[in-house]
């Protein structure tokens, strides 16, 4: 260690002492060798492992190849899982193999010499960024058009180009909505007269069916025959379900809307339109498992717990002249989620 | 001493003495209780013996003449098959009042239980116990099953019967154990939470077709095995913990200086 | 001559004629990596993507993506003569009757959420050790749009099957986008092609998954890679590491073998846990179809932070002002949460160099616990999502572990705010105290346990000095400083212009650096033990403790002055 290089390392010493300011990098450390460096004998069983760790590779192919012409998947499920084990076990130790083979080799046998290697700055070099700059300036120069001034050729070109896309957004975006018709949220194919239907057989149901303390998945009577049935029953499905006359709070307005007990419920939640489905026969509670609101079907389905913020939609119903549930109209809001417009 | 006295004192005779203890009480056991009663109508005898285990078991809850208190619901008309259901999975009697009535070890034999069935039958008529052939999974359509249970019974009970959760507390319980006559039970009475299905709902043919399902799912899964079949989040958990703990450790074996 | 030696020297003259690509061979074959197990994260994230790429081009020719109806007809029994769509019967084909197809799907799916898991343990190494600092923040911002493009492809992809499980997903980020005030209704119109489920989504999703992602996902790991290797590799401190060198092994061959390697061991670990488990079965979920729903509806674990946010808002956030729904009960956990969360992981290293005003490069990566508040906010961060993914599962915890789901929501509404505050707050506790744990180390060195009596009786503790190298691994960082700002008045009492934006820099500065443990110096040492006799220089191997970039001569942590803002004329 000579003056030079120490000048750069010892700062300020109030002390007028022997310490530098900070400790120093002692630099890096001396290599070790390892068994396979210093004894032959461990390098060649190293050799013969990395070998045998590529024979494992082959012969996990070779599995892999033998289970896929000889364990087909087959007809159960038990065949079709080891089928499975098979070729997924001959592909991890074809694949395994290698791997371990190349890192064992690189860890035993290859060179562990620490090697040094310098950095530079990111910056570029001032030479380089003069004539970085130099070049730039020669080429503004060069295009006719004065550098830094505001001329009428840089902004129309900026309009031209700013413009363009223009021609490849609009056709994108005008026809990618489908028909843009957002009013079809505030109605579904609920009609007066349309019979309540089972999901997913479609047989309707009758008055005397729903007894107290079951719930019916319902979907109307004839959906299939709908244009775009799955689209309409995204909006149409209603929980159907009958409580205790007693047991019913019903508001003056909505008196009319049930029948004998019996209501009616859009089954997609308020909150992000899953399927509201789950229903506590006991506590007459209907949850939703996505993000568990919570609806009281005693109460006109009002929110008493969880993220959604309003009752689920009611179904009037009523029964028809042979007994079976129909609807007396669509639903007096739009089903489902919220949306920005969805009370004008 | 002799060979036979100082094998007494082998370490490992305690453990052979406790097994062989162990052995006998349960052989013993086995042996001095009844086996499973052969299904027969209910005599005038099971209905008094059932009304007898009613009167010791159920009517400080239920009422004495099961018309039901200010704890526990009227039984009459909730026919034997209610009975046969919550008692045959021990979930009778409770332990502690609640919405939630758990699955526990089944405190009577099944002759017991029959008699209870028929002394509640005998109260009103409801629900009777269903038939072999009514629950047997080989008569039923597993595709048709699904179809059904994916719309009724998925959102409670998870879609291959793993189980789920209600509210407060209360949950829909795992059907892997479950009998195909608990399932057809559980589906006609409506127990605790769970919502009535009634023939009018869900058919006898609708209900086989269910426990046909069901029964399909104990084969296991094709794809290896299922986590719990509790869906993403233990493949979730199972990635973090297994697939990454693998490979962080593999990582630290490749960066590792070899000896 | 042997055959392979003319052989390849005949090549590779026959490249070089044509592209002079001996100059890069040169340069590149050669090139030094530091060796640590923790940059093989980032390797694992890369190797999990190629995966995906040969799992999927293998599943892109089995695949159907029509929303089209038909009628399975194939050999799994619970799914005869069902209605599905073309999309979900060509997956069930693909998993039951193309030999190997169920495994490579399985081996897709879960190389997709090993992906998106190393993508963030790979994150959170590089926050945790300061690597995105100078010169390589425009790399940090590189892998956030990676994280966020590797959710899309994860979502998109898992939405593929057209199952229930993923059907109520999209129905899900349906109503997300309805939520969005005035366009709302638009954008979901714009999503689905008309109205939900509409026959145009899966297609669309296809090409999003396959074609457009991707290809993103390719050009900007180019550039992640192009900048690593632009910059070289950060190194942990230690003996001989600098900021002005790079210390390790060269690319060809030891890093060619270890991690070519690798790549075979991330293969295999995906490809065993494809062979043993099971992984979205949606023969278990059925085609989608509007009503259904099944307990246990979770999105793949990536997305679950959005999903405990949606259960944890609680409904009185929306209400209807103008006669218009703003529903922020979907907003907040949809759009303003994760904005914020990942807005502030992105803009990360902007804001420790404004706080810091260090504008040095950096090579060398900070322990952790040398970072403080560094380290608590990346757990603040942490704790964050694995609140928000906790409460996405609050139902199968409650189920597993007998607990009401309506208390576990409770819980963690509290917990989403003093859970990040407590996180942050015991973490930073705990670097400081490990960082005084090492100042008495270098102070006193190890404790070895024995004891020697002295001939007057004393009894003392014989303490093993520690070696220079392990020294030096706990000396070796700065300690920074407060900013340091010019005084708010200047020499005739007139307070000067853009002193109140100084004042917060400094504030928020003092947040961060206020509270710190100063490294062990020479003269400390000195002073513990006077009668040492050992050199406190020792001998000097290799390059000394520079700095790199601003001509800055002092070794003593640069407090940077901020110069009041000059007045405009």
């Amino acid at each position: 260690m000579n003056a030079a290089d120490s000048s750069k390392d010892l700062t300020v010493r109030a002390d007028g002492g022997q310490q530098p300011a900070r400790f120093e990098n002692p630099g890096v450390p001396e290599h070790r060798e390892r068994l396979a460096d210093a004894d032959p004998a461990a390098a060649k069983r190293a050799e013969r492992q990395v070998a045998a760790l590529f024979a494992l590779s082959t012969v996990g192919t070779i599995g892999f190849l033998l289970a896929y012409f000889l364990a087909p998947p087959g007809q159960s499920v038990a065949s079709i899982r080891t089928s499975n084990l098979l070729l997924g076990l001959g592909l991890t130790f074809g694949l395994l193999g290698i791997g371990l083979g190349a890192v064992h080799w690189a860890k035993t046998l290859m060179s562990d010499h620490e090697r040094i290697e310098e950095r530079h700055p990111q910056r570029s070099s001032a030479a380089d960024r003069a004539g970085a700059i130099a070049v730039l300036k020669e080429g503004a120069a060069d295009s006719g058009v004065g550098v830094g001034r505001r001329g009428l050729l840089k902004g129309a070109l900026i309009g031209a180009v700013a413009l363009l896309p223009l021609s490849i957004a609009v056709p994108l975006i005008g026809n990618i909505g489908g028909d843009w018709n957002t009013n079809k949220f505030r109605h579904t194919v609920w009609r007066a007269g349309r019979r309540l239907a089972r999901d997913p057989s479609g047989t309707a149901i009758k008055a005397s069916d729903v007894t107290i303390g079951s719930v019916f998945h319902v979907i109307p009577d004839g959906l299939e025959s709908e244009a775009h049935p799955l689209d309409e029953k995204a909006k149409a499905v209603v929980l159907l379900i009958r409580l205790d006359p007693r047991d019913l709070n019903e508001t003056p307005e909505k008196k009319s809307w049930s029948y004998d007990g019996i209501v009616a419920y859009s089954k997609i939640c308020t909150h992000v339109g899953c399927p509201v489905a789950l229903y506590e026969q006991q506590t007459h509670h209907l949850l939703c498992p996505c993000h568990q609101s919570t609806f009281d079907v005693a109460n006109g389905a009002k929110v008493i717990f969880g993220p959604a913020r309003r009752p689920l939609p009611q179904l009037p119903i009523t029964v028809d002249s042979e007994g079976y549930l129909v609807a007396q109209s669509d639903f007096h809001e739009p089903i489902g989620p919220s949306y920005w417009e969805r009370l004008k | 001493m002799k060979a036979r006295a100082a094998r007494r004192y082998h370490r490992f005779a305690p453990v052979a003495l406790l097994l062989g203890a162990l052995l006998a009480v349960g052989a013993g056991y086995a042996a001095l209780t009844d086996g499973p009663a052969a299904a027969a109508a209910p005599t005038a005898d099971d209905i008094a013996a059932g009304s007898q285990l009613f009167r010791a078991n159920c009517a400080t809850c239920h009422g004495p003449s099961a018309s039901g208190s200010r704890n526990a619901p009227s039984l009459i008309g909730v026919g034997a098959a209610a009975v046969d259901f919550q008692v045959g999975t021990g979930r009778m009697p409770m332990h502690a009042n609640g919405p939630q009535a758990p699955a526990k070890p089944v405190q009577f034999d099944q002759q017991q239980i029959s008699q209870l069935a028929a002394y509640v039958a005998s109260l009103g008529a409801g629900p009777a116990v269903p038939t072999a052939e009514q629950v047997d999974a080989a008569l039923g359509n597993p595709a048709n099953g699904m179809a059904l249970f994916r719309t009724n019974c998925a959102m409670c009970h998870n879609a291959v019967g793993g189980g789920g959760a209600l509210s407060q507390g209360k949950y829909a319980p795992a059907l892997w154990q479950t009998t195909p006559s608990h399932i057809f039970e559980a589906m006609l009475t409506g127990p605790q939470s769970m919502p009535v299905f009634s023939n009018a709902n869900l058919s006898d043919q609708e209900k086989r077709d269910v426990i046909a399902y069901l029964v399909a799912q104990r084969e296991g899964s094709p794809g290896g095995a299922d986590l719990g079949s509790l869906g993403p989040v233990s493949e979730g958990l199972w990635v973090w913990v297994v697939g990454l703990g693998l490979l962080i450790g593999a990582a630290v074996w490749v960066g590792a200086k070899s000896s | 001559m042997s055959l392979t030696q003319r052989l390849s020297g005949g090549t590779a003259d026959y490249l070089d004629q044509r592209t002079g690509i001996g100059a890069a061979v040169k340069n590149f074959a050669r090139k030094i990596f530091p060796d640590h197990w923790s940059f093989l994260l980032g390797e694992v994230a890369l190797y999990s993507f190629v995966v995906l790429l040969i799992s999927g081009v293998f599943l892109t020719m089995f695949f159907v993506p029509s929303m089209n109806e038909t009628v399975y007809q194939g050999s799994f029994a619970t799914m005869h003569g069902v209605t599905m769509s073309e999309a979900f019967k060509s997956t069930l084909d693909l998993s039951f009757e193309v030999r190997g197809g169920l495994l490579m799907r399985q081996i897709h799916h879960w190389a997709a959420v090993l992906f998106m898991a190393a993508i963030v343990t790979h994150m959170f190494r590089v926050f945790f050790t300061g690597a995105f600092r100078k010169p390589r923040e425009i790399n940090w911002v590189v892998g956030s749009v990676l994280l966020t493009l590797g959710l899309l492809a994860g979502f998109s992809g898992y939405s593929l099957p057209d199952d229930v499980l993923s059907g109520n997903g999209l129905r899900i980020a349906d109503g997300v986008a309805r939520s969005i005030p005035i366009i709302g209704s638009y954008a979901s119109y714009l999503l689905f092609g008309g109205q939900f489920p509409g026959h145009a989504l899966i297609p669309r999703l296809f090409t999003v998954h396959v074609l457009l992602i991707p290809g993103l996902i390719l050009a900007l790991v180019g550039l992640h890679l192009l900048l690593v290797v632009l910059h070289k590799h950060t190194q942990y401190p230690g003996p001989g590491r600098t900021d002005r060198n790079v210390v390790g092994f060269p690319l060809f061959p030891v890093y060619v073998a270890k991690a070519g390697g690798f790549f075979f061991i991330v293969f295999a670990v995906i490809a065993l846990l494809a062979a043993t488990f099971t992984i979205n079965p949606i023969w278990s979920f059925g085609p989608y179809d509007p009503s259904p729903v099944a307990a246990g509806a979770q999105p793949d674990w990536y997305m679950l932070f959005l999903e405990g946010g949606l259960r944890l808002t609680p409904g009185w956030t929306e209400f209807v002002l103008g006669g218009f729904t703003w529903s922020f009960n979907i907003l907040i956990p949809g759009v303003i949460v994760p904005g914020i969360l990942f807005t502030t992981l992105a803009i990360y290293p902007f804001i420790e160099s404004w706080v810091t005003g260090d504008k040095r490069e950096h090579h060398v990566l900070d322990r952790p616990r040398n970072a403080p508040v560094r380290t608590g906010i990346g757990v603040a961060l942490l704790v964050s999502f694995l609140v928000l993914a906790l409460a996405g599962s609050n139902d199968i915890i409650a189920t597993n572990f007998h607990l009401s789901i309506n208390d576990i929501t409770m819980f963690f509404r509290l917990f989403i705010f003093l859970g990040p505050i407590l996180g942050f707050w015991i973490t930073k506790r705990l670097c400081l105290g490990l960082q005084r744990r090492d100042r008495e180390l270098v102070l006193h060195g190890h404790e070895t346990g024995r004891i020697l009596r002295f001939a007057d009786g004393e009894y003392v503790e014989v303490h093993k000095v520690l070696s220079e190298d392990e020294r030096w691994l706990r000396v070796q960082h700065e300690s920074r400083r407060p900013l340091q700002i010019a005084p708010e008045t200047d020499s005739r009492g007139v307070v000067r212009r853009g002193y109140r934006k100084d004042r917060f820099r400094q504030r928020v500065s003092q947040f961060f650096y206020q509270d710190r443990i100063e490294p062990i110096t020479p003269a400390e040492l000195a002073a513990a033990h006077p009668d040492a006799s050992q050199d406190v220089h020792g001998a000097m191997r290799g390059a000394g403790n520079t700095q790199v970039g601003a001509d800055v001569p002092m070794i003593e942590p640069e407090v940077p002055m901020i110069e009041p803002a000059e007045r405009r004329p």
